[in-house]
């Protein structure tokens, strides 16, 4: 009995720590963006709430955030249909080779969305008229996403009963019909954790979104954040907790409609 | 698990994968092969050798493995996935998913909506927040600790960026685990425990049999995300005098501030042979646990 | 059903990513610049959008200008412009550090200005109000390449109060590098947390080569590349290490932590505005743009009567290149032309017309920098003492980095020569280290001068 008690206050303790130790990073953005004066230190603010109005006077601020729902959503929404028509092909259909070729995609994706690539992504861009299009960053940044995507969403589609697919085709469905209206609500928490994933993947990157787009009004967020410097690289504090605060949101509110609607999951198992 | 039971047929399964395929092959492997080739070269982005760029054969290749920064820069990138994906995301979030298993209501959703908030964020604002609390002169952990003037980020810059890697990326872990283990149906635990097993002898003895696929394949994929992530740059930038460059950011430093392209592109490909060599060792493991657990099992599992 | 949605979405981001096409008569003209409105370098943005842009559409009825603008940090817009021109793309008129000319010309990414522009750029009015020296920063190989758009100079910036409280004179003019020591240890006697501040390390990138090392290296009577040769582990530059070893070695007249953190040049700048540090080495920019009392990004209310300046002594006086008391180093951005621009003769008068004086008067209006011309400077900068004096005192005696492509590599390596003093190497085991470097990076010790 007394282990059971101490258990329980060893658990208690430990979530006392474990949200004390998520939470103190996160102090900074909720005091900075209200300071009059903002440093590097979080302390109870001057408040203010100049620093909004000085975020919403630039030009591309706003609009930034809008961008960045663009090409964030739209490659989110490419990446998970792409992505589950892939992974439910390769789970039901046996091809040989098929693990390794997963593999070694992954692998692949992992080191070319680094630095290295650069050069070919953008001659590609180039070659390709995406330049300066969302549509092409939408195209660069799922070739990424992807491998890992059909990986995690194929270990979805492994674990889910196929028995409903069958009596499913014993009636006469489509393999499409079956997909839409079978796969897809059973493995729905999985399709929405890949879309706040590939989301808030393609939310924070900087550089394919910087060298792939010209006009400052197609940039998104995450290159915006980067201009709120000085001549001589010295951040403008005000203007970045504020922006990052109003920039993060998007992606929190994202995954909390998604989380509520359709639940939030890495891995299959449902309930039976 | 394979049996088609949608009766998909091999033509429209491939008819599934084409459209992820091409993509992946034309924004993938078709710059991967590219980024190959410039690794045999000594391009530059501008200079001399932008205009005319050299084979070189494999002199990026043996440069690279000669150079004592390339290997201080592999030790460091060990040390940061053993530490802050193995020991760190992996242990704590799977800690915290077995702490939460049984419980529900406000305390659950709190603790898994700061996990995942700091998965959420984005990187750049969350390096922000980092060196507002780690910070030297101002920073919220020396006001906390009482230690004003301690400079983390150059003292213990690997400890740093380990902790905070394992703050970033934890979320991902936990949710998985957490799924994990409610198939593991709670009589074999119950049995357990009135067996006299302890926490640990329960854990040994009958979740992680049951979950070791989740767990390596939990285990490759986060390995494989902190060899390659960036973000730590915008942290320490690789330093102080090299002390924390992981290899992401001594590729970014030699191809981007350096500007050589070439010797950038062969080390990202000695990078993914390396990771090569990472996803065998837990493909073996995967392999072995399985044959011996279908062995104990008396056959495949149904 | 599938590939319907996908082409409706491909169409849909298309069709929101395409600009207007330009009548079949009228002419397209593309600036590109490291600047963005309400981000870095806001006003030169909004000069170029709400001025240049329409007055030069005003005159030429034709013609339509487009601004690129990009506001990140330098090394990331400059790998932008070289995939562009790499690609033989990118806008017509573009802006360039004017240290990258070199580099950008020898990979063909730009070509002389007479060559794009035509015979028109030869007889231009601007090259007689433009100082030799200043024009050096767009020549490459004897050839103008570049317009410069302005320049800098480096001086020491001191905190009157602190210097009051340690009983040091006031105006402070040091003629020798001994009396900023002894101005330093008087400080710290003083109680000044932070004396001297002079940059060092590999984080705060080229501040310290520009801020530091060079200047040190100028104050010792040597220069970066001269005569064909890069100064290698001479005298010269082991007494500039000294120097950094005197300052960083344990004294505690600087803070050897403060270089190594990825923020430090921004601390610094907090640092100095709070009254911790006494002196600091940086440009004119840190006048205008850092403790600026209103718009700076480490404001001093007091800038004007607490904040003074000096120029930077050579070791001993007469020590200095050329036999200077006085050494400074400047830098500055200039405007190229691409080569592959279809309105090369047009794109020059764009590009002429960005810097004549009534242009650039106007970019001036509100903030005071030292521009290329001379004419406009006489004007202007009456406004600012402490432009006025990096003009008339600074410019005179100061030297400029060599535009070659492999000078950004010395430059780190010099870095790290500095980054090895502050973390206890002695300055002859750093000085043999840089050398060899250095000779791996020039192509062998037959292009090093001892």
């Amino acid at each position: 009995m007394t282990r059971h008690v101490l258990g329980r206050l060893a658990a208690t303790a430990f979530i006392a720590v474990v949200i004390g130790f998520f939470t103190l990073p996160m102090l900074w953005l909720a005091a900075a963006p209200f300071d009059d004066t903002p440093t590097i230190t979080v302390s109870i603010p001057q408040f203010t709430l100049g620093n909004f109005q000085a975020i919403l006077d630039n030009p591309y601020a706003a609009g930034s955030i809008v961008n960045s729902l663009l090409q964030a959503g739209g490659a989110a929404v490419l990446v998970v249909v792409l992505a589950a028509l892939a992974a439910y092909a390769l789970s039901r259909v046996h091809v040989p080779g098929r693990d390794l070729l997963l593999y070694l995609l992954l692998l692949m994706s992992s080191v070319v969305t680094g630095t290295a690539a650069m050069v070919p992504i953008f001659e590609l861009a180039t070659r390709l008229g995406l330049i300066d299009t969302h549509l092409g960053v939408i195209l660069v940044v799922s070739g990424g996403l992807l491998p890992a995507a059909i990986f995690i969403l194929k270990d979805f589609m492994d674990e889910t009963p196929t028995s409903y697919e069958e009596s499913a085709r014993v009636f006469g469905a489509t393999p499409l019909q079956i997909l839409r209206h079978i796969v897809i609500p059973l493995v729905r928490p999985g399709l929405s954790t890949i879309g706040v994933w590939a989301m808030a993947s393609v939310w924070g990157g900087f550089l394919f979104q910087f060298i792939l787009l010209r006009d400052p009004e197609k940039l998104p967020g995450s290159v915006i954040l980067y201009t709120l410097y000085t001549e001589g690289g010295a951040p403008k504090l005000d203007l970045i907790s504020t922006f990052s605060l109003l920039y993060s949101l998007p992606v929190v509110a994202m995954y909390l409609l998604v989380s509520q609607r359709y639940g939030f999951r890495f891995h299959g198992g449902i309930k039976r | 698990m394979t049996t088609d039971a949608a009766g998909l047929g091999k033509a429209r399964a491939s008819a599934f994968v084409l459209p992820a395929l091409a993509l992946i092959a034309v924004f993938l492997i078709f710059p991967a092969l590219w980024t190959i080739y410039l690794g045999l070269t000594d391009y530059r982005l501008t200079g001399l050798a932008a205009a005319q760029p050299r084979l070189v054969g494999v002199d990026n290749y043996t440069g690279a493995l000669a150079d004592t920064r390339f290997h201080t820069s592999l030790w460091l990138t060990v040390l940061f996935v053993g530490g802050s994906a193995i020991a760190g995301q992996a242990v704590l979030g799977f800690t915290i998913a077995w702490i939460l298993r049984s419980r529900r209501g406000p305390v659950r959703r709190l603790v898994e909506g700061v996990v995942l908030l700091s998965w959420i964020l984005p990187s750049s604002v969350v390096a922000f927040l980092w060196i507002a609390l780690l910070d030297r002169s101002g920073g919220t952990l020396n006001a906390l600790l009482g230690t004003p003037g301690f400079a983390w980020l150059l003292d213990y810059p690997m400890l740093s960026i380990i902790v905070f890697n394992t703050w970033r990326g934890t979320a991902f872990s936990m949710m998985l685990y957490s799924a994990a283990l409610e198939n593991v149906p709670p009589s074999h635990l119950e049995t357990a425990r009135l067996a006299g097993a302890s926490v640990p002898q329960q854990l040994r003895d009958v979740v992680f049999p049951l979950l070791r696929r989740h767990i390596l394949t939990n285990l490759l994929l986060i390995s494989l995300w902190t060899f390659n992530d960036f973000t730590p740059f915008l942290l320490t930038a690789g330093g102080p005098e090299g002390r924390s460059e992981i290899l992401p950011v001594y590729v970014y430093n030699v191809a981007l501030r350096g500007g050589s392209l070439g010797a950038g592109a062969a080390i990202s490909f000695l990078i993914l042979l390396i990771n090569l060599i990472m996803a065998l060792a837990y493909l073996r493991l995967l392999r072995g646990r399985r044959r011996s657990q279908e062995a104990a099992a008396g056959g495949p599992p149904a | 059903m599938r590939r319907v949605f996908v082409a409706a979405l491909a169409i849909a981001l298309t069709a929101c990513g395409s600009s207007t096409p330009a009548g079949p008569e009228s002419v397209t003209l593309t600036i590109a610049a490291n600047s963005i409105e309400g981000g870095k370098n806001s006003e030169s943005a909004a000069w170029i959008k709400k001025w240049v842009i329409p007055e030069f559409e005003r005159t030429h009825q034709n013609v339509k200008v487009l601004f690129q603008s990009s506001g990140v940090e330098d090394e990331q817009y400059k790998t932008k412009i070289a995939l562009d021109l790499k690609s033989r793309t990118g806008a017509d008129v573009i802006d360039l550090d004017g240290i990258w000319v070199g580099e950008f010309a020898q990979a063909g990414y730009i070509k002389p200005l007479a060559d794009v522009g035509g015979p028109a750029v030869d007889t231009w009015e601007g090259w007689g109000q433009i100082p030799q020296a200043v024009q050096g920063l767009g020549i490459f190989d004897g050839k103008k390449y570049a317009l410069p758009q302005g320049t800098d100079g480096r001086v020491l910036f001191y905190n009157k109060t602190l210097f009051k409280k340690a009983g040091l004179p006031e105006p402070w003019q040091p003629t020798s590098w001994q009396e900023i020591i002894d101005a330093g240890t008087k400080l710290k006697a003083a109680g000044v947390p932070i004396p001297i501040q002079i940059n060092a390390g590999t984080a705060m990138g080229e501040a310290t080569t520009m801020q530091g090392a060079l200047p040190l290296l100028a104050g010792a009577g040597a220069e970066i590349y001269a005569d064909r040769k890069w100064a290698g582990a001479s005298q010269a530059m082991k007494d500039v290490l000294g120097f950094y070893q005197q300052i960083y070695g344990g004294s505690g007249l600087g803070d050897p932590k403060l270089q190594q953190e990825a923020k430090g040049r921004d601390t610094s700048f907090a640092q100095f505005a709070e009254g911790k540090i006494a002196i600091l080495a940086e440009s004119d920019y840190f006048w205008r743009s850092v403790i600026e009392p209103k718009a700076g990004v480490a404001p001093m209310a007091d800038r004007d009567t607490a904040v003074g300046w000096a120029k930077i002594p050579a070791k001993q006086p007469g020590a200095g290149i050329r036999g200077q008391d006085f050494v400074s180093m400047s830098g500055g951005a200039v405007r190229a032309l691409n080569p592959f621009s279809k309105n090369g003769k047009l794109a020059w008068e764009l590009l002429a017309f960005m810097h004549s004086a009534e242009a650039i008067k106007s970019q001036l209006a509100g903030q005071v920098r030292i521009s290329s011309r001379d004419d406009v400077n006489a004007e202007v900068l009456t406004a600012d003492p402490m432009l006025k004096f990096v003009a008339e005192e600074v410019l005179p005696i100061t030297a400029y980095r060599p535009p070659l492509a492999v000078y950004p590599q010395v430059s780190t390596t010099l870095q790290e020569a500095t980054a090895a003093i502050v973390s206890g190497q002695a300055p002859d085991a750093a000085a043999a280290a840089y050398q060899s470097k250095l000779e791996g990076l020039v192509g062998g010790a037959a292009n090093i001068a001892g």
